[in-house]
């Protein structure tokens, strides 16, 4: 399924600028690597050293959090979009 | 002279200087302040404190603040009181609450990282600050910006209630709705960080907003005669505010201005919000995300950004974490305004009905010395316990009216009286 990862600014450097990625994935979890595989140097940015998603990276399908959507292992349809956004704001 | 204080990125410990920023581009890590102590020793003796008036100024150089900053307005000094009749009720010895339910401006310990974050937006020459927020916050920054002369932009969930709306508006602050709730807002917060060059206060200056936050913990200790507390309770939120006390008492300890003892923290949540204490107690290092549901919507956030912190000072530190429902949440309000005479709003129900329960669970001992910390005024949420008081019936402005009333409210005091 074709679906866009939105880039924050932060990695667009390992993205060669670009603010977003199309990628053709069923998961969110294959939509990450397929992410990581065309910018290899993006790779340790997302996961850690035990492959989980980096504890301060959250990931959005479309308007959810993924923890609510059973984690990256949520499928994923044609033309979703998924957010990567560092985890900073709160105190209200 | 160059600045004593930097960020650092709190995982890799990569030094990114003074811009604002919030997050290690290396490793999306949280950045915060992390000061030269070494300098700072030579720079300011407790004693200098004396002649500085009560208030957070008063611990400028642990502050990140440009070199002869002026303050603004006096923010903090609050009361910390020693509560007595609720120790009595509760069987314990030293117990105290700090009382930012008035502080100034805007009524809430939000006021204390508004200082020190709008100093980081005029350093960095935001004229435009904002915010995500439901109340506290905003109404805090609203104040400020105002007082500054700088422009405010608050970004709010579209179903809050209209006095919320009313306490930030009327500063002249804009105020943007937003169709989702609190996450979803702070969420497209980080975008709009990302994308427009505006002092955010809890999102691209958080790291010198959260700064703000170690003022509590400072006066605490100056105002326990320089000492440390045994135990803290705390409400968690974001998570922020309980790390930045533990850091005001290290960075004491750092200074040789208190002795060095062994604090425990303990952390507060509503159950109806309690992503951190739910880790804790189930012995996680990692929250779950939660969708709140609870009257402590000033507590209401189910993806903490700092509950990973949290979660290790709370158990590195010998403490706990617990959560109270919302029915507990309004006894415990009552409670401290019938034993303390103080009005606390929702999230000070949460600490203080936590504080009852760690102490009947046996986590904190009746004989140590234990702060609670009132982080706001009860007056900003009385829809949350008008219920809990319906209005009474009229009477006649006539005596016959009033000693009728009188037995029917008291039948044996009147008896007595006749």
């Amino acid at each position: 399924m074709p679906v866009t990862i939105e880039i924050p600014t932060a990695f667009r450097r390992f993205t060669g600028g670009a603010p977003r990625v199309d990628c053709s994935a069923h998961t969110i979890a294959e939509a990450l690597t397929e992410l990581t595989t065309r910018f290899p140097d993006l790779s340790r940015h997302v996961r850690d050293d035990s492959g989980q998603i980096r504890q301060f990276l959250n990931v959005y399908l479309n308007e959810e959090d993924i923890r609510f959507l059973g984690g990256e292992s949520c499928s994923v349809k044609e033309g979703d979009r998924v957010l990567l956004v560092p985890s900073i704001a709160g105190g209200r | 002279m160059s600045d004593l204080y930097e960020l650092r990125c709190k995982e890799c410990g990569k030094a990114w200087g003074n811009s604002p920023r919030s997050f290690c581009e290396d490793c999306f890590s949280p950045l915060e302040v992390s000061f030269d102590y070494d300098s700072l020793k030579k720079t300011v003796r407790r004693e200098d404190l004396a002649a500085r008036a009560f208030n957070m100024w008063r611990y400028a150089e642990f502050l990140p603040l440009p070199e002869g900053h002026a303050a603004k307005s006096a923010v903090g000094g609050t009361p910390l009181v020693a509560a007595r009749k609720l120790a009595n009720h509760w069987g314990v010895k030293n117990l105290f609450f700090k009382n930012d339910a008035v502080c100034f401006p805007s009524l809430s310990f939000k006021d204390r990282v508004v200082a020190t974050a709008l100093v980081a937006a005029r350093r960095f020459g935001f004229q435009t600050v904002g915010c995500s927020s439901t109340g506290n916050l905003a109404n805090a920054l609203a104040a400020q910006a105002a007082q500054q002369g700088l422009d405010a932009c608050v970004f709010i969930p579209a179903d809050l209630e209209t006095a919320k709306v009313l306490n930030t508006a009327v500063y002249g602050a804009r105020i943007v709705r937003i169709n989702g709730n609190y996450d979803h807002v702070n969420r497209l917060c980080a975008q709009i960080a990302d994308r427009f060059q505006w002092g955010l206060v809890n999102v691209n200056l958080r790291p010198y907003y959260s700064e703000g936050s170690k003022t509590h913990g400072f006066e605490i200790a100056e105002q326990l005669g320089w000492r440390l507390p045994d135990n803290v309770v705390v409400p968690m939120a974001g998570g922020s505010l309980i790390g930045k006390i533990a850091k005001a008492f290290r960075e004491l300890v750092t200074l040789g201005w208190v002795e060095e003892k062994p604090v425990k923290y303990f952390g507060a949540q509503a159950t109806g919000c309690s992503p951190i204490s739910s880790a804790v107690k189930r012995g996680l290092t990692r929250f779950e995300p939660q969708k709140p549901d609870t009257i402590a919507r000033s507590l209401a956030i189910g993806n903490p950004a700092d509950g990973p912190y949290a979660i290790k000072l709370i158990r590195e530190s010998g403490g706990w974490a617990e959560d109270v429902s919302d029915p507990e949440i309004v006894a415990a309000i009552k409670l401290f305004a019938e034993t303390e005479g103080v009005f606390t709003e929702t999230a000070g129900g949460v600490t203080a009905g936590v504080a009852q329960k760690l102490i009947a669970e046996g986590r904190i001992h009746p004989d140590e010395t234990t702060v609670v910390c009132i982080t706001g005024n009860g007056l900003k949420t009385t829809d949350a316990i008008a219920a809990e008081f319906p209005v009474t019936e009229a009477i006649a402005p006539r005596l016959d009216a009033f000693e009728a009333y009188l037995e029917a409210q008291l039948p044996v005091s009147a008896a007595a009286r006749a």
